[in-house]
């Protein structure tokens, strides 16, 4: 697996501090982040990308520091975000899976290939030339899926994926996130999507309060709850 | 162009989008010119001929013809006022040919491969960054559903909670909610790679 390594990161928007002293090195195949709406977990996502740079401390892929290689690191993190409509670039689903292998400048027979691999993965094989607007919600998010993982990254981070969708609908895309054979970072409310993982953390106000087994976190989490 | 795009694999299908372009416009400006009906019923047979080696369903061809038709629906009476009907005839038939050859334009060639045409147009232009311009066409065509759906979600929220239609009701949080959906969309554009 590829390992990420948060390097006693802080990040302040502003006068905000929003993460404070993390430090993590994340080598499980899954990876949950759990906490409050506002505890930072979006930013601390980010930044496994290069969307967003840490104020203090580095975040580091594999070796490569994420703000000095950013588009390297970018080539092995593909990135889930929570509203599938913000992610859709191109007018069909065939284009818009296509147009992640943009940057690749493969021939377009290898493209045609991997794009018709991707769709069928994700079930989209009946819809490749669909307007890509016109998709339910579920469909549009295993979409963002299939455009992420067309590119083959090493890692896959989701920022809860499933927030917008109905029960059915999370629980196909959260059974497809599981099956990948990429290390996934998942931030969630929905406490069951990281139930099985390998590892779960616990984030609030900025900082990691708990970080264990899934049972051992959610665990932690249930009772922090109550 | 979004919603006309019928996929298929005819000749017209697969002909180069950079060939059907020129075809295009050379089909309508010879279509512009012909003075005759008969010269017309030939380009319009021809038009006709096209849509059904290209096999596309009735319905869709009408579809990318009737706009026109509400345009001509004014203009034909007042060209036959001036000029007579068989003037008004002809002006009609010629664009109705020609909205249909470009309708057939669309209805072949998906946005990618114009895209990709346009990119090809503009690589000569040592100044022109063509990738971007290409990007930013598709990026403008997909604003359109994209600013439907947020202008379409906000009178619905209006009028679930009772408040007026006036137009800065209205317009404030389309403002806003278009500023983060442009930030968003921006983000995933670095997290796909337009940046490479
Ligand atoms: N771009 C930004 N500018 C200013 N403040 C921000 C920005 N993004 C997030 N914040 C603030 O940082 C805090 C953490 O946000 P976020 O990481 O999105 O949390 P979470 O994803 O856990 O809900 C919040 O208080 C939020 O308001
Ligand atoms: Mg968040």
């Amino acid at each position: 697996m590829p390992e990420i390594r948060f390097e006693a990161v802080g990040h302040r928007f502003g006068d905000d501090r929003v993460l404070s002293d993390i430090s993590l090195t994340l080598t499980e195949a899954r990876v949950g982040i759990v906490g409050a709406n506002g505890s930072g977990k979006s930013t601390l996502a980010r930044m496994i990308n290069g969307l967003v740079s840490p104020t203090t401390g580095r975040v580091g892929v594999d070796g490569l520091d994420v703000k000095r290689d950013g588009r390297e690191v970018r080539r092995r993190v593909g990135f889930v975000f929570t509203n599938p409509d913000n992610q859709i670039v191109m007018p069909t689903v065939r284009e818009d899976v296509a147009f992640s292998l943009r940057r690749m400048r493969l021939p377009s027979e290898v493209a045609a290939a991997r794009v018709d691999a991707a769709l069928d993965r994700f079930g989209l094989t009946t819809l490749a030339d669909r307007a890509a607007h016109t998709l339910s919600g579920g469909q549009k998010q295993l979409l963002s899926l299939a455009a992420v993982l067309v590119a083959e990254p090493a890692i896959v981070v989701a920022d809860e994926p499933t927030t917008l969708l109905d029960a059915r609908n999370a629980r196909v895309v959260g059974e497809h996130l599981s099956s990948l054979d990429q290390q996934i970072v998942v931030v969630t409310h929905q406490l069951d999507l990281v139930e099985e993982f390998d590892r779960v953390i616990v984030i609030d106000a900025g900082r990691v309060v708990a970080d264990d087994s899934a049972a051992g976190a959610l665990a932690w989490y249930r009772a922090a709850l109550t | 162009m979004i919603a006309l795009y019928h996929p298929g694999r005819s000749l017209l299908h697969r002909a180069p989008a950079l060939l059907k372009l020129a075809l295009l416009a050379a089909s309508v400006t010879v279509v512009a010119l012909p003075r005759e009906p008969w010269q017309l019923a030939v380009a319009a047979g021809i038009t006709i001929v096209l849509f059904l080696v290209a096999a596309v369903p009735v319905r869709l061809a009408a579809r990318g013809v009737a706009p026109v038709l509400w345009l001509l629906l004014v203009a034909v009476p007042l060209n036959a006022w001036f000029s007579g009907w068989e003037s008004a005839a002809v002006m009609a038939g010629r664009v109705i040919t020609a909205v249909a050859l470009a309708a057939l334009f669309t209805i072949t060639t998906t946005v990618t491969a114009v895209l990709g045409a346009m990119t090809t147009l503009l690589r000569p232009f040592p100044f022109i960054d063509a990738d971007r311009v290409g990007l930013m066409m598709a990026l403008t065509i997909r604003a359109v559903p994209l600013l439907a759906a947020i202008v379409g979600s906000v009178i619905e929220a209006r009028k679930a909670r009772g408040l007026e239609r006036s137009l800065r009701a209205i317009a404030v949080p389309v403002i806003v909610r278009s500023l983060q959906t442009a930030d968003e969309l921006g983000e995933a554009l670095i997290a796909r790679g337009v940046d490479d």
